[in-house]
């Protein structure tokens, strides 16, 4: 259930957001979700479910996914992360810390781990609309 | 897009009383020996310590404690285990044996990640084993931990000290509290680290002599605790404890 930790901060921030903006209900949150983490989804959007009130109470939340692209920072080539590749307990390393796929990873070309995560790392907060 | 992890980490420190930072200038001063034998001079008082090894790149507080075989709980989020009296939390977990090539943004997405997620219970102190140096994480740290004070370690070396002054000029400038300054690995008598200790406006918590049996307990808590060095680091504890950040 770390997947519970991350919908806290969500909501946290959302809070935070619909704070500033002074909304007195917030309608729709906007979640992008990158595949490196390996989000389960079930339990995020259960515990976002469970976590939703007060001026969430209505919220309408939508969760987008996004590819993981690696990039070498050695030779230039350009790869998705693909979870099937890796032993389980190496996924498991990187959905509770990301960055310990510089640890796994290699670049497929030319073996190197200094690469940058393009885009697909972990959880993002899109985008806070509501009412005033 | 905005990153929601640092909306939670006050959250997860809610019920942490004192959050050290164990800090120096350089790498090479002894900074996580005195990082780990705090923590446990700590738990010895009595007090509630949670102890996290935040040098991605280079952790050896497990080592140095022995620590192994252990992983965090999952429970809407990580619960760090309890080792040696400690709430022990290390990317070690994560990265196994295996070297870390973790450029900057990397080491903060890591730092930021470990602390949105940790649930750490209700502490006395968190020690922190802080990267050596004035780098991402330190500033991440700085940012985004409001009660946060610094513990620096240095040696007799001018060299050491040098570095010193340059952190401490950047924690000053940005109003963080700093428990004072240690000096590690003392050989000789001079008092030349104590006097620009205190000419910086700092406290001089005290000095360790180099201890020689400290290699060989190394991985051995109770060995570790026997030396003179963590004998000094229990004063310095007691130091610490009456001091308010």
């Amino acid at each position: 259930m770390h997947e519970w930790a991350l919908a806290e901060a969500v909501i946290a921030a959302a809070s935070e957001i619909a704070d500033k903006e002074k909304l007195k209900e917030v309608t729709e949150v906007k979640i992008r979700v990158g595949e490196l983490q390996q989000i389960e989804q079930d339990i995020f959007q259960f515990a976002l479910s469970q976590l939703k009130s007060g001026k969430f109470k209505n919220t309408k939340i939508q969760i987008w996914t996004t590819k993981a692209e690696l990039k070498c920072r050695a030779c230039g080539h350009r790869w998705f992360f693909e979870r099937e590749k890796l032993d389980a307990s190496v996924a498991e390393a990187i959905h509770f810390v990301p960055e310990v796929a510089h640890t796994y990873i290699k670049c497929s070309k030319c073996s190197s781990p200094d690469f940058e995560v393009v885009e697909g790392r972990g959880v993002w907060l899109e985008s806070v609309k509501g009412v005033r | 897009m905005v990153d929601p992890r640092t909306s939670i980490i006050s959250v997860r420190l809610e019920n942490v009383g004192r959050i050290v930072a164990v800090s120096s200038g350089k790498g090479g001063v002894g900074k996580s020996l005195v990082a780990s034998t705090l923590a446990l001079a700590l738990t010895k008082k009595g007090y509630e310590v949670g102890l996290f090894d935040l040098d991605f790149t280079s952790p050896s507080t497990h080592i140095i404690l022995g620590i192994k075989g252990v992983r965090p709980k999952e429970d809407k989020g990580i619960v760090p285990p309890v080792v040696n009296g400690l709430e022990y939390m290390s990317i070690v977990y994560y990265s196994g044996d295996y070297a870390s090539p973790l450029r900057g943004a990397d080491v903060s997405n890591a730092l930021i990640e470990l602390l949105s997620i940790t649930r750490w219970g209700k502490l006395d102190f968190l020690v922190i084993d802080m990267p050596p140096g004035i780098g991402d994480a330190t500033l991440d740290l700085i940012r985004l931990i409001k009660n946060i004070e610094f513990l620096v370690v240095t040696t007799s070396s001018q060299l050491a000290f040098e570095t010193v002054r340059k952190l401490v000029k950047l924690l000053k400038e940005l109003k963080v509290p700093v428990a004072g300054v240690v000096e590690n690995m003392k050989m000789g008598d001079s008092k030349n680290i104590q006097q620009q200790t205190r000419k910086l406006g700092l406290i001089f918590l005290g000095e360790i002599p180099y201890d020689t049996q400290v290699e060989e307990a190394i991985g051995n808590k109770n060995r570790l605790a026997s030396t003179v060095f963590a004998k000094k680091v229990e004063e310095i504890a007691s130091k610490i404890r009456r001091l308010i950040p």
